[in-house]
């Protein structure tokens, strides 16, 4: 499995990943070969065979809905690269 | 070595919680002598990333106050117990080894660590590992690689590298780590300490810093395998803040423990002895199953047939998972957040500065096995296999208690060795990545040294929640033989010692 360039700039755009020209050209290399050697799954019939869901099932567990605090406001705030007042600060969104 | 004059950063949990009973030791000589192992082996070996000497000292203090009036809170009260740096502590820096989460302050604990709390054990640090988990040596962290004790210019294994080192040095008595797809048998077989990968849902999550979530699972290092039946049972058990985590009972694991193994089932995989395998490793692994048969266990023969097949399965499944879970690292809320215009400036900006090497290319390749037309190919595909790789295993519980392997095809290799190619890094964990695909609970004990007088570890693998099993063969075998009594050689590891250079070994023999 080869993978081209422009699918790595592809796939770094979808995971909001910005990269240097040295590290999209180390991920053309590198990638290829980790695609290159999964493809031997190929060589297994897995026609019929369901896909694993979790590993044991132990059911969906359901709890009663009881009102509770969420961890403090401003604990989650002090760890915030930038805030105003009770809000995250982020850059402009819309014009 | 008569008790009394033992250093204290030697004792097993079980011994060392004796001694605090009968109060001939104190929790604060114990810390003491362990901060004191740091001091002077941290220089060479980096194992820590954060020391809470401050906050050890106030728990070592008040677990003492509870010893004085005789009402300790567990066996666990007054042990310093270090924690791998990708579980998040109230109060207490929590980087996953990360750039992204240098500066990152919890507001709470894990459900694992308020657990230790509740039981008093002290929490002396947190420890170096892979970022974000994801390596096979701990040289994948941001702030460093750690050396493994036993030879200086070796790996100690990944990714829960540190906490193994510092339980293998005596900086502390007991450790905990999580394990992926080998991140805490791999370290734990490395550097010749006992490590145990609970069952998928043993143990809870919550508060771990998710890395692949089907497959991430916490659990113990200790110097023995008593010490880490205790800290299983510590840990284990259902957790409402974890829907993943088993509504199961927990056994009294140190029940378990008995010098004998007469009755048990005991398979041997014959696709775990490959192949390339360092000679020694086998020969050691080989002699340890012999043990066991004279220990009164019945051995036989099993076949896992997609076993060539699991490392494929896994870097699809994790890298896909991991993602997912890292897409939460954008610079907004918390973390590192880069100088930026626009927000999806800040996003790609943020994320290029804080994850290293690795990380991004496991977000990568689990993002492109995610995208469209790759998703049934890849994913889906892998996760398929993965069912293969779980019936494999049902099939040989049918006739077997637990299964015993190498841990690893080789001893700890070389600082370097394997950095250059992803792929042949990828393959340190040929071994113990099929545990992880079907959710099973695995160990590794030390089973020898080699030529090099580095440790050899013998994996234990049991069906799901049998973790009784597992710890009873890992008992018997123990008491058999005297490998988990072979520690590294302190001046090694000290500042003022001789350097690391290819050949050192640990105390012999």
């Amino acid at each position: 499995m080869s993978i081209r360039r422009e699918d790595v700039r592809y796939v770094a755009d979808l995971a909001r990943l910005e990269l240097s020209a040295a590290e999209e050209e180390a991920l053309v290399a590198e990638l290829g070969a980790i695609l290159g050697y999964v493809e031997k799954l190929a060589e297994l019939d897995t026609e019929g065979v369901p896909a694993t869901a979790h590993v044991h099932d132990v059911g969906t567990p359901l709890r009663d809905d009881v009102i509770g605090n969420a961890p403090n406001v401003e604990a989650l705030l002090d760890n915030a690269p930038e805030r105003w007042e009770g809000f995250f600060r982020v850059p402009k969104i819309i014009e | 070595m008569s008790a009394s004059n033992l250093d204290p950063s030697r004792l097993t949990i079980a011994a060392a919680a004796e001694r605090l009973r009968r109060r001939e030791l104190s929790a604060g000589e114990i810390l003491e002598a362990c901060l004191a192992r740091i001091a002077a082996t941290e220089p060479r070996l980096r194992a820590f990333l954060t020391v809470s000497g401050e906050l050890a000292r106030s728990q070592a203090r008040e677990a003492d106050e509870r010893l004085r009036r005789g009402e300790p809170r567990s066996v666990l009260d007054g042990i310093p117990i270090a924690l791998k740096d990708v579980f998040v502590t109230r109060g207490v820096r929590t980087t996953a080894a990360s750039r992204i989460l240098e500066n990152f302050v919890p507001p709470y604990d894990a459900t694992t660590v308020a657990r230790l709390r509740e039981r008093g054990a002290v929490l002396i640090g947190k420890t170096n590992c892979d970022e974000f988990a994801m390596g096979s040596s701990t040289e994948n962290s941001a702030f460093g690689p750690t050396r493994n004790p036993w030879s200086l210019d070796r790996v100690p294994g990944g990714s829960s590298g540190g906490s193994a080192v510092a339980v293998a040095a005596g900086q502390c008595l007991g450790a905990l780590g999580t394990d992926t797809g080998g991140s805490i048998r791999l370290p734990a077989a490395y550097c010749g300490v006992v490590g145990l990968k609970p069952t998928y849902g043993r143990v809870s999550r919550q508060g771990i810093v998710a890395y692949a979530s089907s497959l991430d699972q916490v659990g113990p290092f200790g110097a023995d395998v008593r010490d880490a039946a205790i800290l299983l049972e510590a840990l284990a058990g259902h957790d409402p803040l974890d829907s993943t985590s088993a509504p199961l009972p927990v056994p009294r694991y140190q029940d378990a423990l008995r010098p004998e193994a007469d009755g048990l089932r005991v398979g041997v995989p014959r696709e775990y002895f490959q192949e390339g395998m360092q000679p020694e490793v086998e020969s050691g692994v080989r002699e340890a199953i012999a043990v066991l048969e004279s220990l009164g266990a019945a051995v036989e023969m099993v076949s896992l047939p997609h076993t060539p097949y699991a490392v494929a399965a896994y870097y699809l499944v994790a890298t896909a998972e991991a993602s997912s879970n890292l897409a939460r690292y954008d610079g907004i809320r918390y973390g590192r957040r880069a100088a930026a215009k626009t927000l999806l400036e800040t996003y790609r900006r943020s994320r290029e500065q804080g994850f290293g090497a690795e990380v991004k290319r496991r977000i990568m390749l689990g993002t492109y096995a995610l995208s469209a037309g790759y998703y049934d190919a890849y994913y889906v595909k892998a996760q398929k296999v993965r069912t293969l790789i779980r019936r494999d295993f049902d099939r040989a519980f049918e006739q077997c208690d637990v299964l015993v392997a190498p841990t690893a095809p080789t001893t700890a290799f070389r600082l370097g060795e394997k950095t250059a190619d992803p792929l042949t890094m990828y393959l340190s964990d040929v071994l113990t990545i099929s545990v992880n695909l079907a959710g099973l609970p695995g160990m590794s004990i030390p089973c020898g040294v080699d030529g090099g007088g580095l440790p050899i570890g013998l994996q234990l693998i049991g069906k799901p929640f049998g973790e009784e099993s597992l710890l009873r063969a890992a008992y018997a075998y123990e008491q058999a033989t005297d490998w988990h009594e072979l520690r590294p050689d302190p001046a090694l590891c000290a500042a003022q010692g001789p350097a690391g250079g290819p050949g050192d070994g640990g105390a012999r023999r």
